[in-house]
């Protein structure tokens, strides 16, 4: 209880007053608020608020009526992680405001202030970045077939389970270059490649983003007591499964 | 089959190049679909005699990360930076996407940059201090897609067969599915824009097919980054697309091709869950609908081998659409290993029948 007191307490008085001022840096946040006139026409047309309670026109109003408490509650919620950033609503608002862009500059901010680990959404953040972000920096891309297996994702069915399996055999009939150092479909990334992904990250702010996201992580699962060394630990689990 | 819809918006066209490409890989295709991207490749370089390059350099373009709220716009825009300085030093001009993801943000990219100049010299800035690297912007880009829909009536002078049910003659009813962030997010880089997108309607019309329009045509397959990623939050993507896959049903398709991988993917994928869990499938006889990538739609049109072109990793069975299409196809070879060996075969569902 007086860790979550003292996490309130420093987030309250650093950030209340300062927060639209972070929001306005954000270009996504620029481009995506114009003047919303509530028409309702995004959450018509949302496939988060087909399966949720989450409502873009909500999100739009609270963001536009300037109020620090409000959307420091919304920087709190998991609202702002519901999105499928399908961006059907950039089409189809008619002021040309993009609430799926608004998200994209709530969720960097609630994760700069780290805001983002007082809602169980956003602290699932860890299990995206232990997953894609890692695969980005390890294979140079999102996904690779190495990491997908059928218990972590068993919608993959019995043809994914097999090709899996075979894969050595299967994917060089197929014609890739599944580990091979040489063009073509999933190869192996060379290291100057990955050396470059790695240096862009240092430079722009995508390490200190990850890093960031891990050392909050393990301050919330020490409070939970739930082991947290790196990769698929217990703490992976709990937040991917549950 | 020549729709008004298609009239109203055939205003929204884009240039696209004519020759000497080059390709930016998919995350997903790559893994879901492993032999896709080759057959595109194939199809460009020896069906069509275009250049095409493929570059052992390129990377992801972090699209997937991004949209799931994971790393900065920052981070994302030098990426793409550092591939289009791969393009340079490969001396092309004209940059395709694979991905409709990537296409989005590449573009999305080039928007910032036009509307927030200081955001492109800071690109410019963070790429040179990572890797050393200097960019010139594309004089051209496009998604994959774009590239078969301005070719289709080449395509179409070659290939074998029709998109006709050959034991009726009938054309075949065939669902488009757009992804969303090849035309929503910028309705003027979409052959068709975002409302009534021609890019994969086209190919239907033009290779003799019938284009199913049903209520939730326009509806997200429902990846939803984050929402997909995390096994606590799937119900939201089987949710959106059995809500498309309930919405077509009526009008029974025979095939469904998408223009993004992730779609692709999804639209396969959960055919099979919802059978499993539900009891329902959408095909005949208790199969699926297949759902194809662009390129294996050609491809199969054009007479490769379904199993050299890797239709056996799809889940939702494809024997049903080469039974209609006349396709003469070995049903032993299809499981079979790199030299024709015995690797075995995967496991039938209990629900959804398999081939």
């Amino acid at each position: 209880m007086l860790y979550y007191l003292k996490i309130i307490t420093r987030q309250s008085v650093g950030t209340m007053k300062d927060l639209y001022k972070e929001l306005e840096k954000d270009l996504r946040y620029l481009e995506g608020l114009k003047s919303c006139l509530n028409c309702g026409v995004c959450t018509a047309i949302c496939p988060a608020a087909d399966v949720s309670d989450y409502d873009p026109r909500m999100v739009v109003d609270t963001v536009q009526r300037r109020d620090e408490a409000e959307l420091e509650k919304l920087l709190k919620s998991d609202t702002i992680w519901r999105c499928g950033e399908c961006l059907s609503c950039k089409t189809r608002c008619p002021r040309g405001n993009v609430p799926g862009y608004i998200i994209q500059a709530l969720r960097a901010l609630s994760i700069d202030t780290g805001m983002f680990m007082e809602s169980a959404q956003g602290r699932k953040q860890l299990a995206v970045k232990r997953t894609i972000g890692d695969h980005i920096l390890k294979y140079g891309y999102c996904v690779y077939i190495d990491e997908v297996d059928n218990d972590m994702y068993p919608e993959q069915g019995p043809v994914w389970k097999w090709l899996r399996e075979n894969r050595e055999s299967m994917l060089e009939r197929l014609g890739t270059s599944y580990e091979k150092n040489k063009s073509g479909t999933l190869r192996i990334t060379s290291q100057e490649s990955l050396d470059d992904l790695n240096k862009i990250f240092d430079e722009t702010g995508g390490t200190r983003r990850l890093e960031k996201i891990e050392k909050d992580s393990s301050e919330k699962a020490k409070e939970l007591k739930i082991d947290f060394k790196g990769g698929k630990d217990d703490y992976f689990n709990y937040l991917y499964n549950e | 089959m020549k729709t008004r819809k298609n009239e109203i918006w055939s205003a929204y066209q884009k240039d696209i190049a004519d020759d000497h490409y080059y390709f930016a890989r998919s995350c997903i295709r790559q893994n879901f679909f492993p032999a896709a991207e080759n057959l595109y490749i194939d199809i460009l370089r020896n069906v069509l005699g275009k250049d095409i390059y493929d570059d052992a350099r390129q990377t992801t373009c972090t699209g997937i990360a991004y949209h799931s709220g994971l790393i900065p716009l920052e981070t994302t825009m030098t990426v793409i930076a550092r591939q289009f300085a791969l393009m340079n030093e490969a001396g092309y001009e004209n940059f395709v996407a694979s991905c409709v993801t990537s296409f989005g943000l590449y573009i999305e990219t080039l928007d910032t940059w036009k509307h927030f100049p200081e955001t492109e010299q800071k690109t410019r800035e963070a790429l040179k201090r990572a890797t050393g690297m200097t960019f010139s912007i594309p004089k051209n880009i496009v998604h994959a897609s774009d590239v078969i829909y301005k070719f289709r009536k080449e395509i179409g002078e070659k290939i074998a067969l029709q998109l006709k049910n050959k034991s009726t003659g009938e054309p075949l009813r065939i669902v488009d599915h757009i992804g969303c962030h090849y035309a929503k997010i910028f309705p003027q880089e979409g052959i068709g824009g975002a409302e009534y997108p021609y890019v994969l309607a086209g190919l239907i019309d033009e290779w003799g097919g019938h284009q199913v329009d049903y209520p939730e045509r326009r509806h997200c397959c429902g990846f939803g980054f984050r929402q997909y990623l995390l096994k606590s939050n799937r119900s939201y993507s089987v949710t959106n697309s059995k809500k498309k896959l309930d919405s077509m049903l009526p009008y029974k398709p025979d095939l469904i091709i998408a223009n993004c991988p992730g779609c692709t993917y999804f639209l396969d994928r959960w055919q099979y869950v919802i059978a499993e869990m539900e009891g329902k499938t959408y095909g005949e006889n208790g199969y699926g609908i297949p759902a194809l990538t662009y390129e294996e739609l050609a491809g199969l049109l054009l007479g490769y081998d379904p199993w050299d072109i890797g239709l056996q990793t799809h889940q939702v069975s494809v024997e049903p659409i080469l039974d209609k299409l006349g396709i003469i196809y070995d049903p032993e070879k299809k499981y079979k290993g790199r030299n024709g060996e015995d690797i075995g075969k995967p496991e039938k569902p209990e629900v959804l029948r398999c081939c």
